[in-house]
């Protein structure tokens, strides 16, 4: 399928920056004048060219991510911690504050997440891949070529979600707000 | 129209401060002897301001919403002005005068009108106040509007399953009645009620399908210690023959003590507070708030792990640096053991009475709390005025070495309540018993390992309800007081001095739920057209006497007195001012409620009767 024709302005934007890249890059120059012969040769040029974003999926939604930490800070005082800056307090207070914020994060995140390790095998034990491996579960690091299977050292057990439960929202709700200004009377 | 058919046995726990409901199909019941263990339904409810998340356990709070808080919406109510559960326990912390807590409390309080608006009690004006009915039926309501959202409604709307409410052992017929008030008005039209200590035991035999006949034998007395959130209730429950197989009587229940998990997380909370205190720091009513939780956190790691010597308590400050403004105490082994195991348990013995003195420390305003924080002290009293409880129970035969003692002889305990989690506190009720027992040449009882402890008595509700419609074992003991009016003796008035009160017995003990108590020989006279009031007694030990026996001294009897009762006859047929002579007649109804009937001796057309309320108006005792 042609790509759609870009509109004249856009058009006038890329002849300005190929009349540059044309002068500076001559790799660029090059696949220009390729393109310019044979446009079958073209498609490493319109893919340098073209704006990257439909490459990428959108990103997710949001409001799941603000409501886990709006839960975070009600519970554990998650982003109270992460926003003030720690350098200027010696490590015991930053402990008393860490009992605070593990005792309370620890306890929201079991409510609403079930976390389990990748690999049940203890940190440091040999293990094997089989072929096929899945490799958003495991990450293969050190002197990483050859063929399957492999073998190795497991260094970090990974972590994997198995559950999430967020609250739902009812009614009028502003999800970027984490945690309310509080103001007492009386 | 016709009495719509129930799709589900339904069992609601009540409780102080959390409140669960079970489930279970009553079809598949149908089949299955086994595999009964009804399931706990979560209950979504507001845990933040405009965020619903379904959870366990509905804790008991009701907060009034101010109007700048917005509606407290809910999926099937968006204009809602007061929220339930999770987000009212938390805006309870920093919004007390606008939350209510302990409702049930209030529900069996003797001295104050039930029906009456008067919490939250110091509620800002802008909060319409409510009665403790009206509280406890804002409870039931949401479960009603959860479970129907659920189910759909039609001819699966809770209004036309079989309910069963629980309510303690020790609630009076009056804080009964109530609870039935509070849960018709949230359109459970046909409620019944149900001890709690008798939901642990059957949660406790559902659990264990028929493998419990394995576990008991003719002959056996189950103790049921049930300290919860807010209250302390004990019943004993017998273990009889019957036709080759076996019978299940509860024999006895405890007084209502207001005494539990909540009074004990105060009490280490106030421990860490004086730490605090000593070193200089002012704790501030927010601080003091998630002080008691921390408490609550430290106690129960240090309870569950025995290897841990202190558990860290800390505080976070109230404003957005939580560095540098974070309160850091420690909650030791020997502090926990002091204040509660100690504290709250004591090694006492066998002939120990709770001590009454003036209150001090534990108490909230308002709530009669328990003036002896020891719950030992309490079971003690209960087994020493017991003891005589299992005399006269037909078939019942002892096993060997429990003959008539100075204390009533249980040989298996089961535990139930929040507080009963702690091994220590189980440790130490079982060798306190133990040690009782045995100075009474009674062997040490068994512990009846039970289930889960929070939410037992909403899966034995629910049994019970499968019970009643004949799928397993019915446990049978009926009203567990008998119930007494006042009549003034014909003695010669002395002049400045009350006439002499005695107390006629109008409902004997051990009433069955169905039955009616016959009617006494006494007749007592009525004005028309006006109210008329009686003193009421119970007593939880006298089990001989019967409807019409009079008591001349029931204070030196051991009668208790309750809120008094309240006849009103219409003047419809008689001369306004006229006095009518009436018989009162008792009866249990099928509810499991005591309902008082003033007869004439002349009607005036067949079966006139009127009803006589248990009042619930907050005259005291002394007042009458």
């Amino acid at each position: 399928m042609p790509d759609p024709e870009p509109p004249f302005l856009a058009r006038l934007l890329f002849a300005w920056v190929c009349f540059f890249r044309v002068l500076f890059d001559g790799r660029f120059a090059a696949r220009a004048l390729a393109a310019r012969d044979d446009p079958a040769k073209a498609t490493g040029l319109v893919t340098v060219l073209r704006p990257s974003r439909p490459a990428i999926p959108p990103p997710a939604d949001g409001n799941a991510a603000l409501q886990l930490l709006s839960i975070l800070q009600r519970e554990g005082r998650f982003v109270d911690f992460l926003q003030q800056d720690i350098d200027a307090f010696p490590d015991k207070e930053v402990g008393v504050a860490a009992r605070v914020v593990h005792e309370g994060c620890r306890k929201a995140l079991r409510a609403h997440v079930t976390i389990e390790p990748v690999r049940r095998e203890d940190e440091g034990a040999r293990v094997k891949l089989a072929a096929g491996f899945n490799a958003d579960e495991v990450k293969l690091i050190g002197e990483v070529k050859g063929e399957p299977p492999y073998a190795g050292v497991l260094r970090h057990r990974g972590w994997k979600t198995t559950r999430l439960e967020l609250p739902s929202f009812v009614g009028e709700h502003d999800a970027n707000v984490l945690a309310p200004a509080e103001v007492e009377l009386g | 129209m016709s009495t719509p058919v129930s799709r589900f046995a339904v069992g609601i726990d009540l409780g102080t401060t959390h409140c669960a409901l079970a489930i279970a199909p009553l079809e598949e019941a149908r089949d299955a002897r086994a595999g009964n263990m009804p399931s706990v339904l979560d209950v979504p409810q507001l845990v933040a301001r405009g965020q619903i998340e379904a959870q366990p356990l509905l804790p008991s709070f009701l907060y009034f919403a101010h109007e700048t808080d917005g509606p407290q919406a809910l999926p099937w109510d968006a204009e809602r002005r007061f929220a339930v559960g999770e987000y009212a326990r938390a805006r309870g912390a920093d919004a007390p005068a606008r939350v209510i807590a302990s409702a049930k409390s209030w529900l069996s309080h003797p001295s104050v009108d039930r029906r009456a608006g008067i919490l939250p009690l110091s509620a800002p004006e802008d909060i319409e106040k409510v009665s403790p009915v009206e509280a406890s039926w804002r409870y039931l309501e949401h479960l009603q509007e959860v479970f129907d959202t659920r189910f759909g409604g039609g001819d699966a709307a809770l209004a036309s399953q079989d309910v069963v409410i629980t309510v303690p052992a020790s609630f009076d017929a009056s804080a009964r009645e109530l609870t039935v008030e509070a849960a018709i008005a949230a359109g459970i039209e046909r409620p019944t009620l149900l001890e709690e200590p008798q939901a642990a035991l059957y949660a406790w035999l559902a659990a264990l399908g028929d493998g419990w006949r394995k576990q008991l034998r003719p002959g056996d007395v189950v103790l049921v210690v049930d300290v919860g959130g807010g209250t302390c209730d004990f019943s004993a429950i017998a273990v009889t023959p019957r036709d080759g197989s076996l019978e299940l009587v509860r024999v006895a229940v405890g007084d209502h003590i207001l005494l539990g998990g909540d009074n004990m997380d105060l009490a280490l909370a106030h421990r860490v507070r004086q730490k605090f205190e000593a070193g200089g720091t002012e704790i501030d009513r927010w601080q003091a708030a998630s002080l008691v939780h921390a408490a609550r956190v430290a106690k129960e790691r240090l309870m569950s792990d025995a290897s841990l010597a202190a558990a860290p308590i800390a505080i976070a400050s109230r404003g957005s640096s939580l560095l540098g403004g974070t309160l850091r105490a420690e909650l030791t082994r020997d502090e926990i053991t002091q204040t509660l195991v100690d504290g709250f348990f004591p090694e006492v013995a066998a002939d120990a009475k709770p001590v009454l003195r003036a209150r001090a420390g534990l108490t909230q305003l308002g709530l009669p709390y328990a003036s002896d924080a020891a719950v030992t002290r309490h079971l003690a009293w209960f087994l020493a005025r017991q003891a005589a409880a299992l005399a006269k129970v037909p078939g019942f035969t002892p096993q060997a070495g429990t003959r008539a003692a100075s204390l009533l002889h249980p040989t298996a305990l089961l535990f139930n309540g929040g507080v009963m989690k702690a091994p220590a506190l189980r440790g130490r009720v079982v060798s306190a018993l133990g040690e009782w027992l045995a100075s009474d040449g009674a062997p040490p009882p068994r512990v009846l390992e039970g289930a889960d402890l929070d939410l037992a008595v909403a899966r034995g509700a629910c049994s019970y309800a499968l019970v009643r419609r004949g799928r397993g074992l019915r446990i049978r003991g009926g009203t567990a007081r008998a119930y007494y009016i006042g009549v003034e003796s014909a003695a010669p008035a002395v002049p400045g001095l009350e006439p002499p009160v005695s107390a006629m017995c109008v409902a004997p003990f051990g009433m069955e739920e169905g039955t009616e108590a016959r009617l006494p020989p006494h007749e007592l006279g009525v004005v028309v057209g006006e109210s008329v009031r009686f003193r009421f007694f119970g007593s939880s030990v006298r089990r001989d006497d019967g409807a019409g026996i009079v008591i001349e001294d029931w204070k030196r009897e051991g009668l208790e007195e309750l809120p008094p009762i309240e006849v009103t006859l219409s003047a419809e047929g008689r001369g306004e001012g006229d006095v009518v002579p009436v018989r009162l007649r008792a009866h249990v109804t099928e509810v499991g409620t005591l309902q008082l009937e003033a007869e004439p001796l002349r009607p005036r057309k067949e079966d006139e009767r009127w009803r006589v309320e248990l009042s619930v108006r907050g005259s005291g005792p002394e007042e009458g």
